[in-house]
């Protein structure tokens, strides 16, 4: 594990261990947490009063920027709401979003980005159509990704707000339906939690499933230890004798056991999260996720190249059968020269 | 990394960290007497590596990166890397700072006023403020005026300027001295001018403004009074912090416009932009 992530991890974990920091490691461990998207998440777990001066003014304007994110997306899934009323199709809330919305611990200082939701396959033409309507519009114009996305992929093409310059992610399932499990993306809808306003938000169980493909199946486990952080808090949260069950049971129907378990394992090992027994089966693989996990520096880098080309093919093993992978990546590289 | 230097430029602490030793020896000499940083944390950090391991050595190319990140940031050769740290500095701030309102805007004080000027590049604001400098004004910064989210006044930022093409010359012609210059960039032949020394010293201390110019270098003489709503609509365009700062950035802008008179003003040539500003500033 670099230094700086071990630093950062340790902060998240246990937020009186900054205390004997001096200002290198202060350095390393504020640089690793803007890397890794976590900052604002740091600004919300440490005592700012304890801190060097320096350091509170850094957490201070990561914390402001956290609460203009958070406003930002809310009003974005406003925006959304307000375009797809008419249809009177189910619009669920995706992770950083879906967080904020709900008023999870998970959500608190969290960096959002793009808008996710989840929408029902058969209404995905009239989606677009509303969205395009209300002023969205195609990020992609290259005819291979669209139609790819189109073809092969669990969400439609991005689309970025003209106006606000937001993009928003509309996904039907959790998993492209070229991955070899396939989640029952109706279960998913059909056990949503309504917020109250026309929005929802996964269940306890599926946020967990979700997050746990967020986590192993997005790029080269990029992110990773924020998506991870977004685990220990729902899992923290969700807590309670009915809940570990009733995710043992929604991973094996969604087909996705083995992923949820190494989550829900990473996160035990990493952030400490309390885990029942007899989900602390080991893996040997694991060790080589952790590695990949802490691989921050205290400039901001990820050092092992290998193991990450390794995580970018994996998750897109989890994504497409092989003959398939090897188009896509052939056509990935020679655009990327 | 391997080469690293951190220093403070206003309120704006940076690291910068580089694969090669020459961009960071570049910038100590153009920064020396800028206080560094010493058992300080720095708020933002630049990184100058090679995009490819093998562009270490062959062919060097300097990509730049940082805490904060846009997708397209063209890497550059190795004999520009002194433009990649500047690039790089501005670049963090642009994307991070969130402890001012940050316009597009070169800046100087005279008798504890600040004049803004702001315009695209080309407009000659950096050249304008680097001769009024010269003249006796007090430098606050070529690129960014740092205004307070309290009290609205500006904060220096006295980054040496960058001087573009024809901008050289005008500058040496004045008596200044320019050195570093880059030939080849992309943005043209380079040149960096370092603040006098007062400049440097003075560079926690802020004042209020008085005056905003809209300059447009090369054009017949001409001055147009710009209301507070066409200001505002331009200023936020002239912002790279104005929507991530909300309300709060609202609010600042807001009263700038509202207490600051502003104007648009066509010059042909320095020696005309000079007296024309030095004739608007007694007036306003």
């Amino acid at each position: 594990m670099s230094h700086a992530a071990r630093l950062l991890v340790a902060a998240l974990r246990d937020p009186t261990s900054v205390a004997t920091l001096g200002a290198d490691d202060w350095t390393a461990l504020l640089t690793a947490a803007r890397a890794e998207r976590l900052i604002g998440t740091l600004a919300h777990r440490l005592d700012t009063r304890a801190v060097p001066p320096g350091v509170a003014r850094i957490l201070a304007d990561a914390a402001e920027g956290a609460a203009q994110e958070r406003r930002a997306a809310l009003w974005e899934a406003e925006m959304a709401r307000r375009a797809l009323a008419p249809l009177g199709v189910p619009v669920v809330l995706l992770k950083g979003t879906a967080f904020v919305a709900a008023g999870l611990d998970a959500g608190q200082g969290r960096s959002i980005g793009d808008l996710d939701i989840l929408v029902p396959r058969a209404d995905l033409p009239a989606v677009e159509a509303a969205l395009l309507d209300a002023g969205w519009e195609w990020v992609k114009d290259d005819a291979y990704d669209d139609a790819y996305y189109r073809r092969w992929m669990h969400e439609l093409p991005p689309l970025i707000h003209r106006d606000r310059d937001r993009m928003i992610d509309v996904h039907h399932t959790i998993l492209p339906p070229t991955a070899r499990p396939t989640p029952d993306a109706a279960a998913l809808l059909a056990d949503a939690v309504p917020l109250g306003n026309g929005l929802s938000i996964l269940s306890p169980a599926d946020m967990i499933v979700h997050a746990a493909v967020h986590l192993f199946g997005d790029g080269d486990l990029a992110g990773g230890l924020r998506n991870l952080w977004d685990i220990d808090r729902l899992l923290r949260e969700y807590d309670g004798t009915d809940f570990w069950a009733a995710l043992a049971a929604r991973a094996g129907h969604h087909q996705l056991r083995r992923e949820v378990g190494r989550a829900v394992r990473l996160a035990h090992d990493l952030y400490a999260t309390p885990i029942p027994p007899n989900w602390r089966v080991r893996r040997g693989a694991d060790a080589l996720y952790r590695r990949r996990l802490v691989a921050r520096d205290g400039w901001g880098r990820q050092p092992y190249p290998f193991t990450r080309l390794g995580f970018y093919v994996r998750s897109h093993w989890l994504r497409m059968p092989p003959a398939m992978l090897a188009r896509h990546l052939w056509v990935k590289a020679r655009r990327a020269r | 990394m391997r080469h690293s230097h951190a220093l403070r430029i206003g309120p704006v602490g940076f690291r910068v960290g580089s694969t090669w030793r020459a961009p960071i020896t570049a910038l100590r000499g153009l920064y020396a007497g800028y206080p560094t940083l010493k058992a300080e944390v720095p708020d933002l950090t630049v990184r100058l590596y090679p995009e490819r391991p093998w562009r270490r050595w062959l062919r060097p190319s300097v990509a730049i990166g940082g805490d904060f990140w846009l997708p397209d940031a063209a890497p550059l050769p190795l004999a520009q890397g002194l433009l990649a740290a500047e690039m790089g500095m501005n670049l963090q701030v642009a994307l991070g700072w969130r402890r001012h309102l940050l316009l597009h805007c070169s800046a100087v004080e005279r008798d504890g006023r600040v004049l803004l000027m702001s315009g695209a590049s080309g407009s000659g604001k950096s050249t304008l403020a680097t001769l009024l400098a010269l003249a006796g004004w007090r430098f606050l910064g070529d690129e960014f005026a740092f205004v307070a989210l309290d009290d609205g006044a500006i904060h220096p930022f006295p980054r040496a300027a960058s001087l573009k093409n024809e901008a050289v010359a005008a500058v040496r012609a004045a008596g200044g001295m320019v050195g570093p210059v880059l030939a080849g960039t992309p943005k043209g032949t380079i040149g960096y001018w370092r603040p006098p020394e007062t400049a440097i010293s003075r560079m926690t201390d802020a004042a209020p403004p008085k005056l905003l110019l809209f300059p447009r270098f090369g054009e017949p003489e001409r001055v147009e009074t710009m209301a507070p709503s066409e200001t505002f609509v331009r200023l936020t365009q002239a912002s790279t912090n104005y929507v991530t700062l909300g309300q709060t950035g609202f609010s600042a802008l807001t009263r700038l416009v509202q207490t600051v008179p502003a104007l648009a003003i066509g010059y042909p040539d320095s020696a005309a932009g000079l007296a024309l500003v030095e004739r608007l500033w007694s007036a306003a």
